[in-house]
């Protein structure tokens, strides 16, 4: 339901893109600095790299973690390994020895990152 | 004649961190032909763990572990010529290299090994001296000069880099023990020192911190915990560790021993490069910064990965202090509840238990509630389209936290009635109550290089 909604409102017309899930173009590995977790994006194949430098912005993974880290996301590109590396500020709760979460220190926000989903051109 | 410098050079990781894989340094030392047997024991947070042992104990500090794995491997060592660059010395270095030597001797390999002990990392007792001199220790997420939890610091380590584990294979150690010495340095100094590298080769430097980067979280480069391909690569339970082949030029290649499990792919050595990444440009250690967005991969033939073209740049002027402080006490407790209505019979034990929190006027600051099962990998993400009507079981997961001990120690207590006073259907309580624990925090700060002095001491066995 929630693909089809956002294909429609992204195209349009729901006829010129098509909703891709990052799992299937890219894979990740994530960890921690503080309170503040780290994801790093890998494109599958090379010519995928573009499509993740134009489409999973800083504001894009924000909106997707929103409710999930209380402070700013950053991204660097590392175009040498087709891979984007994010930093998710405040995502922690505290981070280390003081977070309550299962995952004190960051291991599946990659994984979390890859249920994103893409509306690209058909 | 001068002699010439090794072409290459075989650094095998051999501990990833403590608590790794006892079988793994084993494994190195025998499946193949190595020079270097590194092993990383050190989080950020053991160190504070390490100084309370040694509060306790005079005698301890150190990572334990690390001395029945060297009576396993000495004999082998001291027979193939391998050296071991070790970080395992923690808070205690001396009684760390204390524990090995009299190993040693009790394997009668007197005369066969030369131990080097680098400390100077340990500021706890110098914390005042710096204060009052104005070094503030300010911490680098906040900003907060150390004074405001002073009274509360239980142990303060600036990272060393890889030039005094160098200075100690230069004075003919073939073990080095250290406390705090970055993980990548254990890697970079036997490059260092086989190559004869300059404190200025800084492409070269920050190639050999790239290979130690790449080897220190030891499989999990070589196949283990790798998401491509993950049903696909061969053997994990026989997984082979990484070696760097490094050669004078900075160029190396990542390999394991033939017969071994696991894979040497490009894609699983960039997983294992973006791990822990903060900005990819700036990788600074204490031996100078090495530029992420410069490294080339190569896959040259099967578990074998070429990586080239690394640039560095110059060393800053401070070293990166790791400060442990106590900040208070947590708890964590847990109920299983089964179909039907798992995760709403979960989500109503867990309204009920804040009520009696609540009503029992218990203040925490903070109170998290996670839904194993449900939401407690990727939270809300994981909600949208599970179907979360018909789940066989959920896990009611709920810690606290307080400056208070008596807060969380009666929260403990109130986990348990749930099982015949709450919602029904549940189990999985056989763990008994759960137990405060006290919270000793991670406060990073910077200092000039200069007031930071590396000692290195080389004792025959």
């Amino acid at each position: 339901m929630r693909r089809r909604a956002k294909a429609v409102k992204g195209g349009g017309g729901g006829s010129r893109t098509r909703p891709v899930p990052l799992v299937a173009i890219a894979h990740a590995r994530s960890g921690d600095k503080g309170d503040t977790a780290n994801v790093g994006l890998i494109a599958l194949k090379p010519e995928y790299y573009p499509i993740l430098v134009k489409h999973v912005t800083a504001a894009r993974v924000a909106r997707h973690f929103k409710g999930m880290i209380s402070g700013p996301v950053e991204r660097f590109e590392l175009p040498n390994l087709h891979a984007l590396n994010f930093l998710l500020h405040g995502a922690l709760d505290g981070g280390g020895t003081i977070s309550l979460k299962t995952d004190a220190q960051g291991k599946v926000f990659s994984t979390a990152l890859l249920r994103l989903e893409l509306d690209l051109p058909k | 004649m001068k002699p010439q410098p090794a072409p290459t050079v075989r650094i095998a990781a051999g501990q990833g961190f403590w608590g790794d894989w006892l079988e793994a340094p084993y494994r190195q030392v025998t499946g193949g032909p190595i020079d270097y047997l590194m092993m990383d024991y050190l989080a950020e947070v053991t160190m504070s763990i390490l100084q309370k042992q040694k509060s306790r104990d005079p005698s301890l500090g150190y990572a334990k572990d690390f001395i029945p794995s060297m009576e396993r491997i000495l004999p082998i060592v001291a027979q193939r010529g391998i050296k071991i660059t070790a970080n395992a010395g923690g808070v205690n270095p001396r009684a760390c290299a204390q524990a090995v030597a009299e190993t040693a001797r009790r394997l009668q390999l007197g005369g066969k090994v030369r131990i080097g002990v680098v400390t100077g990392d340990d500021l706890l007792g110098r914390l005042d001296g710096l204060l009052a001199r104005g070094h503030e220790l300010k911490n680098l997420d906040t900003g907060r000069p150390l004074s405001e939890v002073r009274d509360r610091v239980v142990s303060a380590n600036a990272y060393l880099g890889a030039w005094p584990v160098v200075e100690a294979l230069r004075g003919g150690a073939n073990i080095v023990v250290t406390g705090r010495v970055t993980d990548t340095g254990l890697t970079l100094a036997p490059m260092i020192h086989t190559f004869g590298w300059r404190p200025d080769a800084w492409d070269l430097l920050a190639a050999g911190t790239v290979a130690g980067h790449t080897i220190e979280c030891g499989a999990q480069c070589s196949g283990g915990n790798c998401l491509v391909d993950w049903e696909g690569i061969p053997d994990l339970a026989n997984v082979g560790y990484p070696i760097v082949e490094a050669s004078a030029d900075g160029t190396f290649e990542i390999t394991k021993h033939p017969g071994t499990g696991g894979r040497i792919s490009v894609a699983g050595v960039k997983e294992q490069l973006v791990y822990e990444m903060g900005n990819p440009a700036e990788y600074i250690t204490p031996d100078g910064i090495a530029d992420f967005t410069t490294i080339q991969l190569e896959q040259r033939g099967k578990d074998r990965v070429r990586v080239s073209g690394v640039r560095g740049r110059p060393a800053t002027d401070k070293l990166k202090v790791s400060i442990g402080y106590f900040y208070g006490y947590k708890a964590v407790g847990t109920l299983v509840y089964a179909w039907p209505d798992a995760y709403r019979k979960a989500q109503a034990a867990d309204r009920i238990l804040r009520q009696r929190l609540a009503d029992l006027g218990l203040k925490f600051e903070a109170v998290l509630t996670e839904f194993v099962g449900v939401d407690a990998t990727h939270g809300p993400l994981a909600r949208a389209g599970a179907p979360l009507d018909q789940l066989p079981e959920v896990q009611l997961r709920i810690g606290v936290r307080s400056p208070d001990k008596a807060a969380v120690d009666r929260f403990t207590r109130e986990i348990a009635p749930l099982i015949l006073n709450g919602p029904p259907s549940v189990t999985g309580f056989a763990g008994g109550r759960p137990k405060p624990e006290e919270i000793v925090a991670y406060w990073p700060a910077l200092i000039d290089k200069r007031m930071v002095e590396p000692c290195v001491e080389v004792v025959d066995v």
